[in-house]
């Protein structure tokens, strides 16, 4: 263990102390915490810089052992991180979302509340200065979870880098991950993103209709891809096109001489600028090429990316439903709260419902890919559920507050333009 | 640490009972389905197979006899309500009739375990116990029981009506819930034990039924039957706030478990289907969006999702039992979301094998109608939702009726 992944240890350890101790729950103690955890993980960053960039082999975080009991409970470091995102998302989040959502824009200061939180780096290996050494899939999907509840969009444009780091973590090579990843456990993360979208109907991401074509030692790209988040601030994507073996994933640099970039906006999702991003013969190197190309690793970041997008419609599932209960019970009509009818409770319990299976199958996938067991099925499984159940109780949400759920005074109308993207978009996050 | 897959220690004991479920349970299945009110007697030696391996500890705890909360405790624990949920779901992929009327595996052997003191307990260890709480005015309204109670010296006198009592005529005892007090509602309602050789109590008929037609349910008339005072489960005390809790305690113990026989059926349909649909040139690819295969495909799918959530929704149930965590709210939503999804499945796998699903040539058609009780018994899919909605919304039973 280097010097500084101990010191690192220490700090966690007292953290937990902190932590546990009944203090915390008093004045400022959450916020002292949240800071905390990012000068954590801030500890090892300086180390990530130094790493020389010729010919090194991948750093990668381990595979978490194999557990032996089915448990619910997150470890001390997921709860405490959980606790301290969901203060943020309370606190500075919620407050901002109705504005970033008419702006397109994410306010400076909520963006540094966030970035404080260090979540970027949390897939990134200790070697490049990630704060934890194990694969965490569970552990994006409870921080996810817990932004998502403030407000899905602000999510979507703060996670989105963090596709790009994850992805570079889990499968880039040596030199790829020396000259992008490093910056991610630094003050300033760059903008990155991770596009697989395409603007057809019926658009088969396993089949994207952005070609890479061989020239010389590298490649040339032509296409275009949809509703990339943060495109137009994006100083590097990771984005899928096919090749002669099938989809695959490139590195592009932007700007880049024949890629242009365009708004893109969107019924929801609007705080995270979603952007066109258009390739006309844009030429890479071959050290642009991820994962060698393998299809295996394509498969796997599909899967990952579709398990984060029904881990934010969790948290904004969630929100819709804690904005409901008292909004049911408060409002009133033929001389009692509207919660006195079945209709309208039994509506509630079924958002409660399908929105706990929901969660359950985004922890079971996650929890496989930590764990090195397959995981295509369960993340399909989560999709497929998410793509259904999500709009619906988008829908259920705005249906309870009737005619004020339909005007913006209430959240529920952007929840349910949000809520539409689970199960349409492809990309972007990931666990 | 998070994780959801199922303990490898009781992976043996699912195995075990999936292979009771396939060689002794599939073969029977059409033939107790035709023939109702038959009683299966090829369980009678498998009811001792299976309490020798509940004696041996081979089964975690697993089985009516072993459910019940356990203490908080060190740690995690995956326990008896796991072992029982597992087991479970594995004899009722095989078929769900069979399962209920498993010798000695009863409801009242549910509410036995929980309840009863270390004497009934002993008294009335090794027996068949069915439950009997429904009435012909009082089904979901379990609080409007009529049946009463009257203590008579040493004796119990009880007079009133019982319907759709699982296994009543096979079972040794009827755990009959009766009230000591018809003005006192809830909390005079109390369960007592009746050997089924007490005289006054009568046999009236054995329904017949849409499903799980290998299973008997009986109609029965009290008529002053009268049994020791000693029979009474739990205290002769009429407490309003106690009141009524042994039905509750019992039902958040067996909700998880009628989910897992509704997600066992559930499974069984969807294991013939896809095999059938695939037999038939239909695969389902995971990675591919829904929408760009084909209908039947997609519909598997979606099928399949809702299938697992209420797996999940079952395991999470049973594991809060199992650590001490009140699951009430959890164990609702277990058995809303199986019981809805294992019919919605049984009736579609129909659906997708069409004529050949609906003829008796399969146990699909069997399936989709042994499903239908699954969202009826334990509690009906809009009591669930009720219990549900109040507990979110902090309602009351009259806030919310």
């Amino acid at each position: 263990m280097s010097a500084a992944s101990s010191a690192r240890r220490l700090g966690l350890k007292a953290l937990r102390r902190i932590a546990s101790s009944p203090a915390l729950a008093r004045a400022g103690g959450k916020e002292r915490l949240a800071r905390l955890l990012y000068l954590a993980s801030r500890e090892t960053s300086r180390l990530g810089s130094r790493i020389a960039r010729t010919g090194r082999p991948p750093a990668r975080q381990r595979t978490a052992p194999r557990a032996d009991l089915f448990d619910l409970t997150p470890t001390e470091e997921q709860e405490l991180l959980r606790g301290a995102v969901r203060e943020v998302a309370e606190r500075v989040v919620r407050p901002a979302a109705k504005e970033a959502d008419s702006a397109c824009a994410v306010p400076e200061e909520v963006r540094s509340a966030i970035g404080e939180l260090g979540l970027l780096a949390l897939g990134l290996p200790e070697e490049l200065g990630g704060p934890i050494a194990e694969r965490s899939a569970v552990t994006s999907v409870l921080a996810l979870e817990a932004l998502a509840w403030g407000d899905m969009g602000i999510a979507a444009a703060e996670l989105g880098p963090a596709a790009f780091c994850t992805a570079l973590s889990l499968w880039g090579d040596g030199d790829q991950q020396a000259a992008y990843l490093p910056d991610f456990a630094g003050e300033h993360p760059p903008v990155a993103a991770f596009a697989l979208a395409e603007r057809n109907p019926l658009d088969n991401p396993l089949w994207p209709r952005t070609g890479a074509r061989r020239r010389g030692e590298g490649w040339v790209l032509e296409g275009e891809k949809a509703l990339v988040l943060r495109g137009g601030q994006a100083t590097v994507a990771l984005l899928s096109a096919r090749t002669e073996r099938g989809p695959a994933l490139f590195l592009v640099e932007l700007p880049a001489a024949g890629a242009t970039v365009s708004p893109m906006p969107a019924m929801g999702l609007r705080a995270a600028q979603t952007a066109r991003l258009t390739l006309e013969g844009v030429a890479v190197g071959a050290d642009a090429l991820v994962g060698e190309g393998d299809p295996k690793v394509f498969s796997a970041a599909l899967a990952r990316s579709r398990i984060a997008w029904a881990a934010a419609a969790v948290g904004t599932c969630q929100a819709v439903l804690d904005y409901v209960i008292p909004y049911v019970k408060e409002r009133k009509a033929f001389g009692e709260p509207i919660a006195n009818r079945q209709a309208v409770a039994f509506t509630v319990a079924n958002i409660a419902i399908e929105l706990e299976g929901l969660r359950l199958l985004c922890l079971r996938a996650a929890s496989r890919a930590d764990q090195g067991l397959p995981f295509a099925r369960e993340a399909a499984l989560a999709r497929a559920f998410a793509a259904r159940r999500a709009p619906a109780i988008g829908s259920d949400g705005v249906q309870l507050l009737g005619g004020h759920g339909y005007v913006k005074e209430h959240p529920v109308e952007r929840w349910y333009r949000d809520l539409r993207a689970v199960g349409t978009i492809e990309g972007g996050l990931l666990v | 640490m998070i994780n959801l897959e199922v303990p490898r220690k009781l992976k043996g004991l699912a195995e075990q009972a999936h292979d009771v479920a396939r060689e002794y349970f599939r073969p029977i299945s059409r033939r107790y389905d035709r023939e109702e009110h038959k009683r299966p007697t090829e369980l009678d030696a498998l009811a001792a197979v299976m309490e020798g391996m509940e004696a041996s500890g081979a089964t975690m705890g697993a089985g009516a006899g072993g459910v019940r909360k356990e203490g908080g405790g060190e740690g995690n624990r995956n326990g008896a309500n796991m072992a029982t949920l597992l087991g479970l779901i594995e004899l009722a992929w095989g078929d769900v009739g069979l399962l209920l009327t498993l010798p000695r595996q009863g409801l009242g052997n549910a509410a036995i375990a929980a309840v009863a003191n270390e004497e009934q307990r002993q008294r009335f260890a090794g027996m068949w116990a069915a439950m009997a709480i429904t009435e012909p005015e009082a089904g979901s309204d379990s609080a409007a029981i009529k049946t009463t109670a009257r203590l008579e010296g040493d004796e119990w006198v009880l007079n009133g009506e019982k319907i759709y009592v699982t296994a009543g005529q096979r079972a040794d005892l009827l755990v009959v819930w009766a009230t000591l007090d018809p003005t006192k509602g809830r909390a005079a309602i109390k369960p007592f034990v009746v050997e089924k050789d007490r005289p006054g109590l009568i046999l009236e008929r054995l329904e017949e039924k849409l499903g799980i037609r290998a299973s008997d349910t009986a109609a029965f008339r009290l008529e002053n039957c009268r049994i020791p005072k000693e029979n009474l489960l739990g205290s002769p005390e009429i407490e309003a706030e106690k009141g009524f809790g042994g039905v509750k305690q019992t039902f958040d113990n067996t909700r998880p478990l009628v989910a897992g026989m509704a997600v066992g059926l559930a499974r069984a349909a969807l294991e013939e289907t896809r095999r059938l649909v695939g037999e038939a040139g239909v695969l389902v690819d995971e990675q591919l969006p829904p929408n760009l295969q084909g209908a039947a495909a997609a519909r598997l799918l979606e099928l399949e999702s809702d299938y697992e959530a209420a797996r999940l929704l079952a395991l999470k149930a049973a594991w809060m039992a199992d650590n001490g965590k009140p699951n009430s709210l959890a164990a609702s939503m277990a058995k809303a979301k199986a019981g809805r999804s294992c019919v919605e499945i049984a009736l579609s796998c129909v659906e997708l094998c069409g004529a050949l699903g609906y003829s008796e040539e399969l146990l699909l058609e069997k399936w989709a109608r042994d499903a239908k009780i699954l969202d009826i018994f334990e509690g009906t899919q809009q009591i669930q939702l009720l219990i549900i909605a109040r507990q979110l919304l902090g309602k009351t039973s009259k806030e919310l009726r």
